[in-house]
């Protein structure tokens, strides 16, 4: 019997989450070739920088930093998604949190890597990055950077992994290949009450000790800018900005994510239309918050009216940096809260124009903070401006490509939605909450002891 | 212990760039050529800045020579990650070259642009190599360089008057800029002797640090014009 017969006589959970397991459609063969070949010009890309020095970049004095470290936050922002949404919604118990939780926690795992490697990209000497180690320096946000997203790295990779253990137990069970790889992975689980309840309480803890080590990361992030004296990057909203912000874009990219998924894998039972309207409203609420946010952020620097401040400021304001200022604003707060403030367009569809929007909007943002302040030193007048080589564009395109594909790959070999989860939400969850609610009514005054 | 520092007198400054062309000839300052100065990537540790202030006829120009600052408090060396720049027990900030892995966090945090890097590997005239300084080394690509008060002097005028057996003295240690400057524009010495001109200017009225607000306290002074 082929893997494929094999899953195809599963009862309904198995057979729809496990079939692309085994089987694979040429569209995926095709759209796996052109990640590939964006990928393999990134890395030419790469190679071309190692060879000709970061000159082959746009970057100049005093425009230190480009779209390396704008992709550096913007990917660690992106990988927020998974650990901490997923974190929160599991310690609220929200219960239409079990279809999306599995694919929330793949973004962080894979889009982290590629979030790391961007300062290394950046790096002139990066056959030295060991130094970081060698000569640690620990008073430097770098340094608690590298320590921070390490950190983050190795958590979310547990909060992955301990709570797939079942489904892999269970794939290694049916038989599908590579079965070492399963075998492995499962490392002797077998599903009994017992088991379950070591594992549950294990992913209680995980999901409680992820969230301020994201949230830690992410603070980190925004301090390395912060933590300096320059005009509009020493500002104290920095870290639960860049923490806002980054919740923001993983919402966002985990929205376009279950999107794709659904279309491409007939998950239309899992991830259900209300999915993506509890979805669109977190988008609503932060977009919400990314408007107070950015408005407090600038409001305190126009009205504190510093000559160095101002000119960062009116950069972004009216100056060159208009444009990409005000599209920011338009696809962070305008095109999200309007589409998600309405039930008529939290469908999927427009959920999935708000969250590109967002998602479009939050690298501006990222844009925005580092580019301005760069052109606009303290002391000396910057004639320059910053425009980006094709070195720079096509290593961005790669690392982009390079997480799709890796996420594409992921899919091929775990269940993109947790199956026993699933299972478990129609076994107990009508029962739990009916119990949690009745819970929260009064009780009969007879029975209170005052 | 010295604590070294510079006085730049702004009125004896006539903006002749003579310091940028002692430091760059002394310090084996690559030439980048007018596609560098296109991209903006020169470097020049001493950089002579003008002001243009005011319209026909009513017209002055400022010049600025901006060296590296040497501050007491340096936003530059807390922020790097492997300690590739370090303020020394003279108050010289320093940079390992060897070491650094060209991040440029220093360069963004230092607010005086006195860091550069080095975009492309070095690359001098076919007329100028033949006068590269042999007590300086070059540095490669990806790395940050900047203004070392011409350190190595220092360590010249020490080994020198200790094989003569005599205390170091005022004028065995000036760095090149100093050393070149026509109009005497710029004293350098120990700030904390007070037999050195340079602490004499350092308390001088006209007196003033660049951005003295960011609490930095660099250790070069200017006098401002008398007008």
């Amino acid at each position: 019997m082929t893997d494929l017969e094999r899953v195809s006589s599963l009862p309904q959970d198995e057979r729809v989450l496990l079939m692309p397991l085994v089987r694979t459609t040429t569209t995926f063969w095709i759209w796996a070739a052109i990640m590939v070949a964006i990928t393999l010009w990134g890395a030419y890309a790469y190679i071309y920088q190692l060879r000709h020095g970061l000159g082959s970049t746009g970057l100049n004095t005093p425009e230190y930093w480009g779209i390396y470290i704008i992709c550096f936050v913007f990917f660690i922002g992106i990988s927020h998604a998974g650990t901490l949404i997923s974190a929160i919604l599991r310690v609220a118990n929200a219960e239409w949190r079990r279809s999306i939780t599995r694919s929330a926690e793949f973004i962080t795992v894979l889009v982290i890597g590629f979030g790391a490697i961007q300062p290394v990209l950046d790096l002139g000497r990066p056959d030295r990055v060991l130094n970081v180690l060698l000569h640690s320096q620990a008073f430097s946000p770098l340094l608690w950077d590298v320590l921070s997203i390490g950190l983050y790295f190795t958590a979310s990779s547990t909060y992955l992994y301990i709570p797939m253990i079942p489904d892999l137990a269970r794939i290694r069970d049916l038989g599908l290949h590579p079965r070492w790889l399963y075998s492995f992975l499962a490392i002797g689980y077998t599903d009994t009450p017992k088991s379950r309840q070591t594992l549950e309480k294990m992913i209680g803890i995980l999901a409680i000790v992820v969230i301020p080590i994201a949230i830690s990361v992410h603070t980190v992030i925004g301090w390395i800018f912060a933590l300096t004296l320059r005009p509009m990057w020493h500002s104290a909203i920095f870290g639960p900005y860049f923490v806002m912000g980054a919740i923001f874009s993983g919402i966002a990219a985990l929205i376009i994510a279950m999107a794709i998924l659904r279309r491409v894998y007939n998950l239309g039972a899992y991830f259900k239309d209300v999915h993506f309207n509890n979805m669109g409203l977190l988008l609503l609420v932060m977009s919400a918050i990314w408007f107070y946010f950015t408005l407090a952020e600038n409001i305190t620097v126009w009205y504190g009216g510093e000559e160095a401040e101002l000119a960062t400021l009116y950069s972004k304001l009216t100056g060159s940096f208009a444009f990409p200022f005000w599209l920011m604003v338009a696809c962070c707060t305008i095109i999200p809260f309007g589409l998600m403030c309405r039930k008529a367009t939290r469908t999927v569809s427009g959920t999935v124009v708000a969250s590109v929007a967002v998602v479009i909007g939050m690298w501006l943002e990222r844009f925005n903070i580092v580019v301005p302040t760069s052109l606009h030193p303290r002391v000396g007048v910057s004639l320059t401006h910053y425009f980006p080589s094709w070195v720079e564009l096509s290593i961005m395109a790669g690392t982009f490509s390079g997480f799709i594909l890796v996420y594409m790959i992921a899919t091929k070999y775990f269940p993109i939605i947790s199956i026993w989860e699933i299972q478990e939400g129609r076994e107990i969850s009508v029962s739990d909450v009916s119990e949690r609610v009745a819970g929260y009514l009064p009780d009969d005054m007879d029975t209170v002891k005052s | 212990m010295a604590r070294w520092g510079m006085v730049i007198d702004l009125d004896l400054c006539n903006g002749c760039q003579a310091c940028e062309i002692a430091c760059r000839s002394e310090n084996n300052i690559a030439v980048g050529g007018s596609q560098a100065a296109d991209e903006n990537r020169t470097i020049s540790w001493m950089k002579v800045h003008a002001e243009t202030e005011g319209e026909w006829p009513q017209v002055r120009t400022k010049f600025i020579p901006q060296p590296c600052m040497h501050c007491d408090r340096p936003p530059c060396t807390m922020v790097c990650p492997v300690g590739a720049t370090a303020l020394d027990s003279e108050g010289i900030v320093n940079q390992i070259y060897a070491r650094c892995i060209g991040c440029r966090y220093c360069a963004n945090a230092c607010p005086y642009l006195a860091k550069y890097f080095n975009w492309h590997s070095p690359s001098y005239p076919e007329s100028t190599l033949p006068g590269l300084n042999p007590d300086v080394s070059i540095r490669p690509v990806g790395v940050i360089e900047k203004c070392t008060f011409c350190s190595h002097r220092l360590q010249l005028a020490r080994e020198q008057s200790k094989a003569e057996g005599r205390p170091m003295r005022e004028e065995d240690y000036i760095p090149a800029c100093a050393e070149s400057c026509p109009t005497r524009a710029i004293v350098f010495g120990d700030l904390e002797n007070r037999n050195h001109r340079v602490a004499e200017l350092a308390a001088d009225p006209r007196a003033f640090r660049q951005e003295e607000g960011l609490g930095t306290h660099p250790k070069v002074y200017y006098l401002s014009e008398k007008d």
